[in-house]
C-alpha cells in the first residue's frame, strides 16, 4: 500500500466519521449525494445548456415532492410499528381518510365531481386529521387484542374497504343528496387548490419568479450568444411547486420533533417497553391497551395529515391514488432507513425515492437518449429472439421501454435482501436510551 | 390425588388468569358482573345473527312475492325472482372453489411455515399466465405465431376465438394447460423458498410476512414485464354454453363444469393425501408441534417442500381455472384476490383445509348473493368486513378451532 493510499484511505474515513457523527451531519450529506447524483444524471442525460438548469430543478422539485410526502408518512409509521410494534398496513387507508375527510368539508359546493362543504381549508385539514384519528380509534379499540399478523391482515382489509366506499357511486350520491357532499365515486374528488399558489401570483412573488429568468440584457454581462430571446432558467410552475414542497418540509421537520418528542418522554418509554415486551409493561401496572390506542390514533392523524399534504395537493383525489401498494413503498422506506430510528425514517425516506423510484427512471432516460437503440420491440418475444444471434440492443430497448416494471421487481429485490441480511435497516441497531439523560456520558464512552 | 388436586387448581388458576386478562383487555371501565360480560360478548354476535336472520326471511318473502312490511321506504319481502338467486348462487359457488382451491395453499404455508403469505395471490397469477401460454400455443398451433401465443397474445395476432381455446374445442391443450400452470407454479414457489424464506426459517412471522410481500412485488412486476400489462382475452366462447346438458333440457356453461370437476378433484385428492398417507400424517404433526415433529424424526425440510409443492400447485391451478372461467386475465389478477382468499381462509380458521375450503365457499356467496341487497360498489366491502368481524372475535373460525387438516 503507497502513502498515497493510506493517506486518502484515512480522508475517507475522517469524512465517513464526521458524517457519522450527528444525525443532522448524515441528513444533510444524503441530501447533498441523492440531489448532486440527480444533477449529475440531468446532465448526463441532456448535456449542458441553458435549459438543463430547469431539468435539474424539474427532477429536484419531483425528489423534494416526493421525499417530504413518504418522510411524512414513514415518521407516522415509525410512531406505529418502530416504537410500538403494531404492525399497521392500512396506511393507504387513513391517508385516504384524511383527503376525502379534507375534502367534503372544503371542497366548494358546486364542484364538478365530489361535493364539499366550502368551509375554510385549515378547517378541512384538521378536520381530515380528526376523521383519521377516530377511524384508527375504531379499528384499533378491537384490533389490537390480535396477534400482530391478524392485525395486518384487518388494517389492510379496512383500508381496502375505505377504498371501495371512497370509490363508490351509490354512497357519493346518497351523502350528496342527504348531507350535501360525497366522495364523487370512481370519478375522483376535486380538491381546494394550494394555498401557496396564490403567493407568485402576487407582485412580490412574481418578482421572484423573475430572479429566474434571464433577459438578453444580462445574458450579454455573461458573454452567452442566445439570439436575444428570454431565457427562463426555473420555470415559474416548478417554481410554486418548490414552494408547495417547501411547506411540506417544514411540517415534516415538525412531524420530526413530534415524534422524537414523544419517543423520548415517558410515554415513549412505555411505547417501547411493549414493542420489546408487552407481558412485561403490563406487569408494571402500565394499561398497555391506552397506550395503544393513543399512539395508533396520533399515527393515523400524521397519516392523515401526510394524505392531505401528498395526495391532496394535486387539486384531484382518485380512490386508485389508495392501492396497499402506497403502504407498502413507505414500508420499504422505512425498511431501509431501520424502523425505530425517526433519523432512518427520514434518510430512508430520500434514498427509497432517490435511488429506488426516481433514480432507475432517470437512468433508463439517460440510455435511451445517448445510445440509439432503435424502436422497442413491442412484446417480449420480439426483444428476447435477437438474444440468440448475441444481438443484446432489442431487449436492452425493450428494458427501457418497460423500465416501470423492472423498477417494481428491483423495489421487491431490495425489500427481501434488505429484511435477509439487514432487517435493522440503516439505523434500527441503534440502541436507544430509555433515560432522559445520555447515561454512557458518564462512563466516559464518549470518544 | 394430592397431585391430582394441585393440577385442577392449577387449571382452576389459569382459567381464572385467562379470563382476568380477557376482561382486562376488553374495553375500560369494566363491569363486573359476569352475565353483563356475556351479553356484551355476545351483542355482535346477536347481532350478526339477527341481520342473517333479517336477510333469509326478506329473501324467502322475496321469493314467494309477499310484501311484509315496510320501512324506511324500504320493504321486508317483495320482489326476487327465484332465476336471480340461482344465477347469484351458482357464480357464488364456482368463485367460491377458486377462493376455496387458492386457499388451500395459503392456509397450510399458514400453518406449517406460520407466515401469512402475501405472495401467494402472484403465485395465482403465475399458473393463470404459464398455464395459458401453453394452452394457447397448443390449441393455436399454426394459427399464429409461436411467441404471441406463448405470451398469451401479447402483441398482435388472431383472436381468441380463432386460437379456439376452450374445453369444446381443445380439451388436450386445457389439460395441458392445467399440469403446466401448475408445474411452473410448484417450481416458483420453490426458487422463492429456497432464495428468500428458507435462508429466514427461524425468523418470526412479520419478517416472513414483509419477505412475502418483496416476493409478490417482483413476481408480479415481473410477470408484466414479460407478458405486457394489457388485460387480454384467452378463452374460446364457441359452444361452451351447452343448451341442453346431456338431454336434461338445462343450461350449462361447460367451462363452469369443468373447473367444478377440476377443483372437487383436486380437493378430495388432498383430503386423501392428508388423511391416508404418511406424508400428510407428517403434514398435520409438523402443523400442531413443530418441535414434537422435530423430536420425533419427521424431516421437517422436506415437510416444508411438500407443503409448497401442493399448495403453490393448487394455487396455480386455481389461477387458471378462474381464468377458463372469466375469459380474460391481466397481471394484478392475483393480486386482487388475495385479500378474498385470505378472507376465506380466515372464515374457515387458519390451518385446516377443510376450513378454507369452506370459508373459500361463503366468502364466494357472500360475494355474489349479497348483491341482492346491496349495490355492486360494495360486495367486496362486505366479505372484507365479514373477515374484519371473524379475525376479530373468533379467531379460530366459524368452524371451531381445528387446527390441522
Amino acid at each position: 500500500m503507497t502513502a498515497s493510499e493510506t493517506g486518502s484511505a484515512t480522508a475517507r474515513a475522517r469524512i465517513s466519521g464526521w458524517v457519522k457523527k450527528t444525525d443532522r451531519r448524515f441528513i444533510a450529506s444524503t441530501v447533498a449525494f441523492v440531489y448532486g447524483l440527480f444533477a449529475i444524471l440531468i446532465v448526463l442525460e441532456q448535456g449542458l445548456g441553458l435549459g438543463t438548469v430547469n431539468s435539474i430543478f424539474g427532477a429536484w422539485r419531483t425528489i423534494t415532492f416526493l421525499f417530504a410526502a413518504y418522510a411524512l408518512i414513514t415518521l407516522a409509521l415509525n410512531l406505529h410499528w418502530g416504537y410500538t410494534g403494531m404492525f399497521n398496513i392500512g396506511i393507504a387507508g387513513f391517508m385516504a381518510v384524511g383527503i376525502y375527510t379534507m375534502g367534503m368539508l372544503s371542497t366548494s359546493p358546486d364542484a364538478l365531481s365530489g361535493q364539499g362543504l366550502g368551509l375554510p381549508l385549515p378547517i378541512g385539514i384538521l378536520g381530515g386529521m380528526i376523521a383519521a384519528a377516530l377511524v384508527g380509534l375504531l379499528a384499533a379499540i378491537p384490533a389490537l387484542r390480535v396477534s400482530s399478523d391478524y392485525f395486518a391482515i384487518v388494517t389492510l382489509g379496512l383500508s381496502e374497504i375505505i377504498r371501495l366506499a371512497a370509490g363508490s357511486r351509490t354512497l357519493s350520491k346518497w351523502t350528496t343528496n342527504t348531507f350535501g357532499f360525497g366522495t364523487g365515486g370512481g370519478s375522483g374528488m376535486d380538491l381546494p387548490g394550494r394555498p401557496t399558489d396564490s403567493i407568485l401570483d402576487t407582485s412580490i412573488g412574481e418578482s421572484f419568479a423573475e430572479l429566474f429568468v434571464i433577459d438578453p440584457g444580462r445574458i450579454d454581462l455573461l458573454l452567452f450568444e442566445i439570439g436575444g430571446e428570454e431565457v427562463t432558467l426555473v420555470s415559474s410552475s416548478i417554481l410554486s411547486d418548490f414552494l408547495w414542497s417547501l411547506i411540506m418540509l417544514l411540517v415534516m421537520a415538525g412531524v420530526y420533533w413530534l415524534v422524537r418528542r414523544i419517543g423520548y418522554s415517558p410515554f415513549g418509554r412505555v411505547l417501547k417497553a411493549i414493542r420489546e415486551d408487552e407481558l412485561v409493561a403490563q406487569s408494571l401496572g402500565k394499561d398497555t391497551r391506552r397506550f395503544k390506542i393513543k399512539v395508533f390514533m396520533v399515527g393515523c392523524a400524521l397519516m392523515g395529515l401526510a394524505g392531505i399534504l401528498w395526495q391532496g395537493s394535486q387539486g384531484f383525489a382518485n380512490p386508485n391514488s389508495f392501492r396497499p401498494v402506497i403502504t407498502f413503498y413507505a414500508f420499504i422506506a422505512l425498511i431501509i432507513g431501520g424502523s425505530g430510528s425517526n433519523t432512518g425514517s427520514v434518510v430512508g425516506s430520500l434514498l427509497f425515492v432517490g435511488l429506488l423510484f426516481e433514480g432507475p427512471r432517470q437512468v433508463g432516460a439517460i440510455i435511451s437518449a445517448r445510445f440509439n437503440l432503435g424502436n422497442a420491440p413491442g412484446t417480449f418475444d420480439g426483444a428476447i429472439a435477437p438474444l440468440a444471434d448475441f444481438s443484446f440492443q432489442p431487449f436492452l430497448a425493450y428494458a427501457i421501454d418497460n423500465i416501470a416494471p423492472l423498477q417494481f421487481v428491483l423495489l421487491g429485490v431490495v425489500l427481501i435482501v434488505i429484511i435477509q441480511k439487514r432487517p435493522n435497516g440503516m439505523f434500527g441497531d441503534r440502541t436507544e436510551t430509555a433515560a432522559a439523560v445520555n447515561l454512557g456520558k458518564q462512563e466516559g464512552n464518549d470518544e | 390425588m394430592i397431585y391430582s388436586l394441585n393440577n385442577v387448581n392449577y387449571l382452576q388458576d389459569e382459567h381464572d388468569l385467562a379470563n382476568s386478562m380477557a376482561s382486562s383487555q376488553w374495553l375500560p371501565g369494566e363491569s363486573e358482573n359476569p352475565v353483563i360480560n356475556a351479553i356484551r360478548g355476545r351483542v355482535l354476535l346477536l347481532l350478526a345473527l339477527g341481520v342473517f336472520v333479517t336477510l333469509i326471511i326478506d329473501l324467502i318473502a322475496g321469493l314467494a312475492g309477499v310484501e311484509l312490511l315496510e320501512v324506511g321506504g324500504r320493504t321486508l319481502g317483495g320482489d326476487i325472482a327465484l332465476d336471480t338467486l340461482i344465477d347469484r348462487l351458482r357464480t357464488g359457488l364456482i368463485v367460491g372453489l377458486i377462493f376455496g382451491l387458492a386457499g388451500i395453499g395459503l392456509s397450510m404455508t399458514y400453518s406449517i411455515l406460520n407466515f401469512a403469505n402475501f405472495s401467494h395471490g402472484d403465485l395465482f397469477t403465475t399458473g393463470a399466465f404459464t398455464g395459458w401460454g401453453v394452452a394457447l400455443l397448443i390449441a393455436g398451433w399454426g394459427a399464429g405465431d409461436a411467441g404471441y401465443l406463448l405470451l398469451a397474445r401479447s402483441g398482435t395476432g388472431p383472436n381468441p376465438n380463432e386460437i379456439g381455446a376452450s374445453i369444446v374445442a381443445s380439451p388436450l391443450a386445457i389439460l395441458i394447460g392445467v399440469v403446466v400452470s401448475a408445474v411452473v407454479t410448484v417450481a416458483v414457489a420453490l426458487l422463492a423458498d429456497r432464495f428468500v424464506y428458507r435462508p429466514m426459517r427461524d425468523r418470526e412471522g412479520i419478517s416472513l410476512l414483509i419477505a412475502s410481500i418483496g416476493v409478490a412485488l417482483a413476481l408480479r412486476s415481473f410477470i408484466q414485464f414479460v407478458y405486457g400489462p394489457q388485460t387480454r382475452g384467452v378463452t374460446a366462447i364457441e359452444g361452451v354454453q351447452e343448451k341442453n346438458f346431456l338431454g336434461t333440457g338445462m343450461s350449462v356453461d361447460l367451462h363452469q363444469l369443468t373447473l367444478l370437476v377440476v377443483s372437487l378433484a383436486l380437493m378430495i385428492g388432498m383430503h386423501l393425501l392428508l388423511q391416508r398417507t404418511k406424508l400428510g400424517k407428517a403434514m398435520r404433526a409438523m402443523a400442531d408441534n413443530k418441535d414434537l415433529a422435530l423430536v420425533t424424526g419427521i424431516p421437517t425440510e422436506r415437510i416444508v417442500r411438500a407443503t409448497w409443492i401442493l399448495g403453490a400447485g393448487l394455487a396455480g391451478v386455481a389461477g387458471f381455472l378462474y381464468v377458463l372461467e372469466r375469459g380474460t386475465m391481466n397481471f394484478n389478477v392475483g393480486w386482487f384476490l388475495l385479500l378474498f382468499i385470505f378472507a376465506g381462509v380466515i372464515l374457515g380458521g387458519i390451518g385446516s383445509i377443510y376450513g378454507a375450503i369452506a370459508g373459500g365457499l361463503v366468502i364466494g356467496m357472500v360475494q355474489e348473493v349479497s348483491l341482492i341487497w346491496i349495490s355492486s360498489d360494495f360486495n367486496a366491502a362486505a366479505a372484507f368486513a365479514i373477515m374484519i368481524l371473524v379475525l376479530l372475535y373468533r379467531p379460530e373460525g366459524i368452524f371451531g378451532g381445528v387446527t390441522t387438516a
